[in-house]
């Protein structure tokens, strides 16, 4: 049996061994990703790790051009957009998510809605492998 | 929901703040000094400072900003207030908000009399990098880890809206117009200048330095000229976005029964209402905010008004699409429909409500820390009739209301004042 507790640590540890996960409610079955501890359906406390199928639709995004310092270290500017968005997950469940695979220069291009299948970008900082979360369409 | 009330009335009976911009010789002390001596100038009969019995004061990130934390005490000492309380009240973008609201607290459960309660920020001393990294900081995690900003999260929701409704980004053009219309006429405003104004001089400087002058019809083809309003994350451009701004902003609250004592105008706290939000990753909607209809839901069924009621609002436009979402949950126009009231005019000055009477965070500015009371400073300047000449002219103008949300929707409120 699982023994890790649901929080962001476990997820982002999850994500560095490309698995994406949610915790379920043993009790009312309710789907939540990323995990939480405490289910906000019926305040149920004991849940399970869920692995999640890695696939869904683009709910909405958007292509940013003035980032934060990490993403301008990473090479964008306002040249060389990228592109972040919501992705509405098969399980019926949401995350945020790195949008992969298409033009951020284009963004008339992209569209709500179009399928996507998930991918995991690796990064160092500080000696610490980082995985984000990333989509990309189908 | 269970019909909310105050213990006992509460009343404004004076309001101030300083102009908004940024200021390179002020600093909060500066600027709340500012805003302080003109809200107690602001009370009709006169007012012994002495009289005040604390201080709530809403900051957001000077701790960031200027390496500076827990300001409340040093403003308290600042205006000669200390050893008496006082609390920094936290809440993003409607960190002040927050301290009108634990002002009207304080006093309707009879503890206190009198308070004062406000906001400062200095966000101008750091680059604008900095700036975007320091607002970051109230995004959620899992938003900013993916590499979300705040114009990121709004850029977002427009995308969630123009897909769900049939919006574009040419509607999102007339908010801003609507907002820098109003802007010239209000003394505080940063950027007290229209679209129109701003397109002019444009022309008017390539001209000036022998460059040809670019040819725009009107202000919706500026705006959608991509060299003069490029995107910050598209949708959101440049002229969807509130500018950096630093200022202060203040209001003195009195029990009821005492209000006449200062002032035969004083304004009535009839409906407060304030919500907490989720992340996209938990939202119900990614076009509706649910702090905000909370906030909502709790101010109207204290104060036993509808949507109707209210004859103009203040509503955090903090991104162009923000304050059209707000107006759908506040309930002025249904969902989907808000882009189109603001098309066709219902939202102007001489509409039939009235929003952002000030400019708004577009052209008034967002000193985030110190909104939340200047919102309320306008509700109080118009419900006064001291508005000049963006004065609402409505007949009876006697109730109007401020809506701020903080952070990406994590904390938002609705107040509603009525003028007795
Ligand atoms: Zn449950």
């Amino acid at each position: 049996m699982e023994k890790k507790i649901f929080s962001d640590i476990e997820y982002n540890k999850y994500l560095n061994k490309k698995k994406l996960m949610g915790s379920k409610c043993k009790k009312c079955g309710s789907l939540f990703t990323p995990p939480r501890p405490i289910c906000i359906d019926c305040y149920g406390t004991d849940m399970e790790w869920v692995e999640m199928k890695g696939t869904g639709k683009l709910a909405a995004f958007t292509c940013i051009s003035i980032g934060p310092p990490f993403m301008i270290e990473e090479g964008f500017d306002r040249k060389h957009p990228y592109c972040v968005g919501v992705v509405e997950l098969d399980e019926g469940t949401k995350v945020d998510a790195r949008i992969e695979g298409i033009d951020p220069a284009r963004p008339e291009t992209i569209k709500v809605g179009m399928p996507l299948a998930v991918k995991y970008l690796h990064r160092k900082k500080k000696g610490e492998k980082l995985t984000y979360l990333a989509f990309e369409p189908v | 929901m269970k019909k909310r009330k105050l213990g006992r009335g509460v009343a404004v009976i004076g309001a101030g703040m300083t102009k908004f911009g940024m200021y390179k010789n002020k600093d909060s002390k500066d600027l709340f000094t500012e805003a302080f001596n003109e809200t107690i100038a602001s009370v009709d009969k006169g007012f012994d400072p002495n009289e005040i019995e604390a201080l709530y004061l809403g900051n957001f990130s000077n701790d960031f900003f200027v390496h500076q934390a827990h300001w409340a005490p040093m403003i308290s000492d600042l205006i000669g207030l200390s050893p008496k309380p006082a609390t920094r009240t936290e809440g993003a973008c409607a960190s002040s908000a927050l301290a009108f609201r634990e002002g009207v607290f304080a006093i309707a459960s009879g503890f206190y009399d009198i308070v004062l309660v406000g906001g400062v920020e200095d966000m101008s001393k750091v680059s604008t990098e900095e700036v975007a990294e320091g607002l970051a900081l109230a995004t959620v995690p899992y938003e900013g880890r993916v590499g979300f900003t705040f114009p990121g999260v709004f850029g977002v929701i427009a995308t969630a809206y123009f897909a769900k409704y049939g919006a574009s980004h040419r509607d999102l053009m007339n908010v801003t117009i609507k907002s820098h219309n109003n802007a010239p006429f209000n003394p505080k405003a940063q950027i007290p200048f229209t679209i129109r104004d701003m397109m002019n001089a444009k022309i008017e400087r390539a001209k000036a330095k022998g460059r040809p002058a670019p040819q725009w019809k009107d202000e919706i083809e500026f705006l959608s000229d991509l060299s003069a309003n490029p995107p910050v994350a598209w949708p959101m451009h440049l002229y969807d976005c509130c500018p950096i701004s630093d200022g202060a902003s203040c209001m003195i609250l009195a029990a009821e029964e005492i209000a006449g004592n200062f002032t035969d105008k004083p304004l009535k706290v009839i409906g407060i209402g304030q919500g907490s939000g989720r992340g996209f990753h938990s939202a119900k909607s990614l076009t509706s905010f649910e702090a905000t209809q909370n906030a909502a839901k709790e101010a109207y069924g204290m104060s036993g008004l509808k949507p109707e009621d209210i004859q103009f609002s203040e509503v955090h436009d903090c991104f162009s699409i923000a304050e059209i979402i707000h107006t759908e949950d506040l309930g002025f126009f249904k969902k989907g429909e808000g882009y189109k009231a603001v098309r066709d005019g219902l939202t102007r000055l001489d509409g039939p409500i009235p929003i952002n009477t000030s400019g708004g965070l577009k052209s008034k500015g967002h000193p985030v820390g110190a909104t939340g009371t200047s919102q309320l400073v306008e509700v109080w300047k118009q419900l006064r009739n001291e508005a000049g000449e963006r004065q609402v002219k409505k007949k009876n103008l006697r109730i109007g209301a401020a809506h701020n949300l903080g952070g990406t929707g994590g904390t938002c409120t609705f107040t509603i004042l009525e003028r007795r």
